[in-house]
């Protein structure tokens, strides 16, 4: 009898926060609002494929193989040539100015230079001081090579990239995204659940009532878990639609992932609402968290290229583990047992969170 | 009075937040099937000793007995079997009344059928058929004070405990709300209440009186104003304000409180003639002035008991 009261009162709980939610219209706004607004913006902002920056020329040799290299390195279209100088002198102070990003010299002995393997034929002036642009226009350093024989192809060197051939960042970005934009709204969501109670008054009420810590705080996790799946069915629907982002593996292990993933974001915005006194607070703290993860979880930067202890903070982190699986499951096709170890660290990352978070929920007032 | 006749039972009830020591050394024991109730003005500590009683805080000292089980470690049993009206309206704004019903009656796990029949049973007791569909959020003080009783008996608790019950509630509710109340103790409910209203005080069986988290007084309210420790005087004046202030020089005045054009004098015992004495002290003050022994009613019990501390401050 003692588990059905329990199941009572949870799904009493459960209940009664879907209906506040559905009548609480900015919140109901926000959980369709806040996954399209972030994909988009996300999705067309961060865009590390650097292109069309403004480019200048001093074209001394002015011979067929030196204007082939100037047409071939704006058909990168990394670069835009605005302006043809005199020299590098003036190149140099079109840098200076801001006016171009890269600028390009052929001297007039090009062509001997090109036949001579030891020298490079020709200089890339670059903007160095903005690390992106700078290395998107060293990559510009390798046009010459087909060059030294222009009918020769393949070229000298060959890349291949595999997963994002186009090198598309908003093939990349996506997945991780999932996590980032269920990250921020499941943590901020459930971090004022409990506090808005306590804010309102409420839980003077409930506390004084017999329902139980633990029925408390899963009553009140719960709906959120359907809202994190509906919030990632939004992000994966625009994700594939407007930027053309490729499922290559099943859908139902992405869904399985997410909600081990939801569960566990949801878990740390509870434990953040038994910290917090009051609602800012509780946003405070959801930031707190946010930044971290957005950082260290391998969403921006390669996991790989952090520090250790970096690194060590990162595997702590829920995104870490979804970032890892979403780009496991939608660009390279893997399946959920290839993945066990993430779903494993999101577990235990739940079950710690929402044990902290039933031991420091007090029924009481002090 | 065995064991079982008492409902709780507060032994050297403490509570210090940080330097304040908001409940100082309370004891009392409440008997059942009575109202009980602690008057005193904000800040006498009267939220602090309720929420002690729910196990809601943790006493910084002292002990607690609700119904038989000891607070805090049996305050899960406790909860069961008492309704708690907070001070604040704690029900949800943004739900109609039928739901918060429903909400506490599941929460109170009662068997389901017990569930719809009480929720129906509470709009018919509590006038809440016509507004079962209205948001709590916008309904009158009187109406959510209906619905905060309501909810508090939804499982008919042994002990019923109100923090400040009739809080910007209009006089007429406020009848009905205690019509209400003595219903519930005919049914053998105890309550417990806190007031700042001295009508409401004297309708309670037993009182407690607190001042500066302490219990200054206690007793049936007849009984206080029986045995209050001064004689009173009522002195019908145009010269109120002379008159205290020539009154407020005397060692032998307790104090003064005023209503109307009628003042009351708190005066000591020793005094043999208060009439006359206080005649003679006030003969400069009023030609036309009117000194008349009365009988203490609770307003000077409460001056008596919370100004010793306080002197002569006007009472609100």
């Amino acid at each position: 009898m003692g588990w059905l009261r329990s199941l009572t009162r949870f799904w009493a709980i459960a209940s009664k926060e879907i209906k506040q939610l559905a009548r609480d219209r900015l919140t109901l706004a926000m959980i369709i609002g806040v996954p399209l607004l972030e994909i988009t913006l996300f999705g067309y902002a961060i865009n590390t494929d650097v292109r069309q920056l403004e480019a200048a020329v001093a074209d001394q040799a002015n011979t067929t193989a030196s204007r082939e290299l100037v047409r071939s390195a704006e058909a990168t279209q990394v670069i835009r040539v605005i302006e043809t100088v005199a020299g590098p002198v003036e190149l140099k102070r079109q840098l200076d100015a801001g006016r171009i990003d890269v600028g390009i010299f052929i001297p007039p002995d090009f062509e001997r230079r090109l036949q001579d393997l030891e020298r490079p034929a020709a200089q890339l002036l670059i903007n160095g001081s903005d690390p992106i642009i700078a290395n998107i226009a060293r990559q510009l350093v390798r046009l010459p090579a087909p060059f030294t024989a222009a009918d020769r192809s393949p070229a000298v060197l060959e890349a291949r990239n595999y997963y994002n051939p186009e090198e598309r960042t908003e093939v990349q970005i996506v997945p991780g995204l999932i996590g980032v934009i269920l990250n921020l709204t499941m943590v901020l969501f459930t971090a004022i659940a409990i506090v808005r109670e306590r804010e309102r008054g409420n839980l003077e009420l409930l506390i004084a009532t017999p329902v139980q810590r633990g029925e408390l705080i899963l009553g009140k996790i719960f709906p959120y878990i359907i809202i994190g799946m509906i919030q990632m069915n939004i992000i994966l629907f625009v994700g594939t639609w407007l930027f053309d982002v490729p499922l290559r593996g099943s859908i139902w292990d992405l869904y399985v992932a997410a909600a081990f993933f939801v569960i566990a974001t949801l878990a740390l915005g509870i434990t953040i609402s038994t910290m917090a006194k009051t609602q800012f607070q509780a946003m405070q703290l959801t930031v707190f968290t946010f930044l971290p993860s957005i950082l260290l979880s391998g969403f921006m930067f390669p996991f790989e290229g952090m520090p250790e202890p970096a690194q060590y903070i990162g595997e702590v982190l829920p995104l870490t583990h979804f970032v890892r699986l979403t780009r496991g499951i939608v660009l390279r096709g893997s399946e959920l047992n290839q993945l066990l170890p993430e779903l494993f660290a999101l577990t235990a990352f739940s079950v710690v969170m929402v044990t902290i978070a039933i031991l420091r929920f007090r029924k009481r007032l002090d | 009075m065995s064991s079982s006749d008492i409902a709780i039972k507060a032994d050297n009830l403490t509570r210090r937040f940080g330097p304040i020591t908001a409940v100082d050394g309370l004891s009392l024991s409440i008997e059942k099937a009575q109202v009980y109730g602690f008057l005193g003005p904000n800040g006498s500590g009267k939220s602090t000793a309720i929420r002690m009683l729910c196990g809601l805080l943790k006493p910084t000292a002292g002990t607690v007995s609700v119904l038989g089980f000891e607070l805090p470690e049996q305050a899960d049993a406790v909860r069961s079997r008492i309704g708690y009206m907070t001070q604040e309206f704690s029900l949800y704004e943004d739900m109609t009344v039928l739901e918060n019903l429903r909400f506490l009656s599941t929460i109170y796990a009662l068997p389901r059928q017990q569930r719809r029949e009480r929720v129906e049973q509470a709009l018919e007791t509590y006038d809440l058929r016509d507004l079962q569909h209205q948001f709590s959020g916008t309904m009158s003080g009187g109406q959510r004070q209906r619905l905060a009783l309501a909810a508090a008996t939804l499982h008919q608790p042994e002990l019923l405990i109100l923090d400040e019950p009739t809080s910007g509630v209009d006089p007429q509710s406020r009848r009905d709300f205690w019509d209400r109340l003595f219903d519930l103790v005919g049914h053998g409910t105890t309550v417990l209440l806190s007031t700042h209203y001295l009508d409401e005080a004297e309708r309670c069986h037993q009182l407690a009186i607190l001042n500066e988290g302490q219990l200054v007084a206690e007793g049936a309210p007849a009984e206080l104003m029986n045995t209050l420790d001064a004689q009173v005087v009522e002195i019908d004046t145009s010269e109120a304000l002379k008159v205290r202030h020539e009154l407020s020089q005397h060692d032998q005045v307790q104090s003064v409180a005023q209503l109307g054009t009628r003042l009351h004098a708190l005066l000591d015992n020793d005094i043999d003639d208060p009439v006359a004495e206080v005649t003679r002290w006030l003969k400069d003050c009023d030609d036309d002035i009117e000194v008349s022994a009365v009988s203490a009613n609770l307003e000077d019990v409460f001056v008596a008991a919370t100004e010793n501390r306080q002197q002569l401050e006007p009472e609100t």
